[in-house]
């Protein structure tokens, strides 16, 4: 991986979840995995509000912002939260992501991933399968870095 | 005599365990349809109505435009219908038989509190420490001031159906992976708090863990520090069923379901909140919550209260540790609570909120018991100093999948007559019981 300066000798990744959520096991659990794949972790924790959110990311300046929240209030929280991120030039380029129970109803229509896709994720994880979606998104990203 | 009120007036009155849904619906039509269904299930039940999380994190704006977008939310918006509307939904219920408890999962519950007595409902339930550190980002010292004033609200209504009862959800830290001993603990603390700010019809919590010989001797532990400690209050036991990751399969899932039942009826517990067959995919719908009661209400009725020979010794001593720790810091609990997580002295494993230390980590131990690897600056010992190595993502997932694999596995491991409500508990003869999950 190229690094500048010795604060970026590892990867940056910010966790954290949608204002509505109290959830945090599945952060504990991100933040050991990003850890274990190289990456220092700020934890934002529960109920992030995306002015907090969007002040995280300006202040750490992560190559990863990971958004994950069980709650059922995904789809309705997260288009603003993406947009607000999408809206700050030095966040523009971010890779952000987003996985977990995304709706109240247990699985999540197609048509709502693409617009996830459309507002600026770089990824949705929302499958019984996301854990493993999201690792080999993660090489996919280390090996690009690297590239 | 310390008056009940309709809650807890009710559960004491009952003859059996009482038993509870969580249920809670956006949809008025729908929750009402909820509530008749679980009054008229033929089980000891009381009601619930479950808060959505715009409405227990104070964004009212964006729980009354989804409202109107009709948009299905994860509960019932009660600021947003308001009380006119809730009192009116809920006029059908007498509630000096189907009392109702509000559960909000708020930090800062006072305008849900004002709210709820003007609806005509006087239980809810949370707590300074238990709905702050897990739930929420707010600073501690603020949210015990205004639980101070939250509960002094609710120590001052003398309307129908007072004394208003308030349970603390300090038996729930977390959900899974929170030792015993600190789980009694916040029990005993908040109830303390309770009393200091007035209330005096509580209920303690205890949330069923990973080994039953292990949670019985927690509940009797509690019950124990209760008599000790809070002698003022009226106040009873509730039991949650496994509050974490829950088994996927149906037959996993009522079996877990029947263990905690068994757990709540052998400890003389007196009111159990159930979980469903959907648990592990969505929201349960009114049919399965019912579904759920009734089984619940089966398993417990077949479960004799077991004898008294595991007194829970070693975590009656390790939370009333805590508890004198804690109170030593300030003769306002309040303020000794938030000094004691300031200094270390309590720390949620796990836990991500900034005013907990974070230090303390629990494990599973061989046999399914709740073991400290890490106790932090709390003034306990760990279980062994060994076992302090970092935890691992897929370390951390196992432990909080311990019951599912244990319950949906369908060979060994998994518990006998696991469809059959009628099973009786034997000690001994449990498949988690010490013994024989270790030759299993």
């Amino acid at each position: 991986m190229r690094t500048i300066g010795k604060e970026l000798n590892k990867p940056r990744a910010v966790v954290s979840t949608i204002a509505s959520d109290a959830h945090t096991w599945n952060l504990v659990f991100l933040q050991l995995l990003l850890e274990e794949y190289g990456f220092t972790v700020r934890n934002l924790g529960a109920c992030v509000p995306v002015e907090e959110l969007v002040a995280g990311c300006l202040k750490e300046r992560p190559q990863l912002l990971v958004l994950s929240t069980v709650n059922g209030h995904g789809l309705i929280e997260a288009p603003g939260y993406i947009r607000q991120v999408r809206e700050r030039a030095e966040l523009r380029s971010l890779a952000v992501v987003i996985g977990g129970k995304l709706n109240v109803e247990g699985t999540v229509a197609d048509d709502d991933i693409q617009m996830l896709l459309r507002l600026g994720f770089d990824g949705v994880f929302a499958t019984a399968d996301s854990v493993r979606e999201f690792q080999r998104f993660l090489t996919h990203l280390g090996r690009a870095a690297a590239g | 005599m310390i008056g009940l009120g309709f809650f807890g007036g009710r559960v004491a009155g009952s003859g059996e365990m009482v038993v509870q849904s969580r249920m809670g619906f956006s949809d008025p039509v729908r929750m009402l349809e909820g509530l008749r269904s679980v009054r008229d299930a033929g089980v000891e039940a009381v009601g619930t109505i479950t808060l959505d999380s715009f409405t227990r994190t104070g964004d009212l704006r964006r729980a009354r435009e989804e409202l109107l977008h009709g948009t299905p939310l994860n509960g019932f918006p009660l600021i947003a219908h308001g009380a006119a509307m809730t009192r009116e939904l809920i006029a059908e219920f007498d509630q000096s038989i189907f009392p109702i408890q509000l559960r909000h999962g708020s930090a800062r519950p006072y305008a849900i509190f004002q709210e709820m007595l003007a609806a005509g409902i006087t239980a809810t339930e949370g707590g300074p420490i238990s709905y702050c550190l897990p739930y929420s980002r707010e600073p501690l010292y603020a949210v015990v001031a205004e639980w101070a004033r939250s509960c002094e609200l609710l120590a001052a209504y003398e309307g129908p159906g007072g004394p208003v009862h308030l349970e603390t959800f300090g038996g729930c830290m977390l959900g899974q992976l929170c030792p015993p001993g600190l789980l009694v603990a916040l029990n005993i603390l908040e109830a303390l708090f309770f009393l200091q700010h007035g209330v005096r019809s509580i209920s303690l919590s205890y949330a069923q863990q990973t080994n039953q010989q292990q949670d019985i001797e927690a509940i009797r532990a509690l019950r124990r520090l209760a008599d000790e400690r809070i002698g003022e209050a009226a106040w009873h036991v509730t039991i949650y069923t496994y509050m974490g990751v829950y088994p996927k399969s149906r037959k996993g899932a009522l079996s877990l379901l029947g263990q905690s039942a068994r757990l709540a009826a052998l400890t003389g517990s007196e009111r159990l909140i159930v979980k469903t067959v959907a648990e592990a995919f969505r929201i349960p719908t009114i049919g399965e919550n019912v579904e759920a009661l009734k089984w619940a209400a089966a398993a417990a009725r077949d479960t004799a209260l077991g004898g008294a020979h595991d007194d829970g010794h070693d975590i009656y001593q390790e939370a009333r540790t805590l508890i004198d720790a804690v109170l030593e810091q300030h003769s306002s609990v309040g303020t000794a609570l938030v000094s004691a997580f300031r200094r270390g002295l309590l720390d949620v494993p796990y836990c991500l909120h900034p005013d907990n230390p974070n230090q303390a980590r629990a494990i599973i131990d061989p046999v399914g018991r709740l073991q400290w690897a890490s106790t932090g600056g709390m003034p306990i010992a760990a279980y062994s100093p060994a076992r302090t190595a970092r935890i691992s993502s897929a370390g951390l997932l196992s432990m909080l999948d311990y019951n599912r694999r244990r319950f949906d596995s369908h060979d060994h491991g998994s518990p006998r007559n696991d469809s059959d409500p009628d099973h009786v508990y034997k000690e001994g003869n449990n498949h988690d019981d010490d013994r024989a999950a270790a030759a299993g």
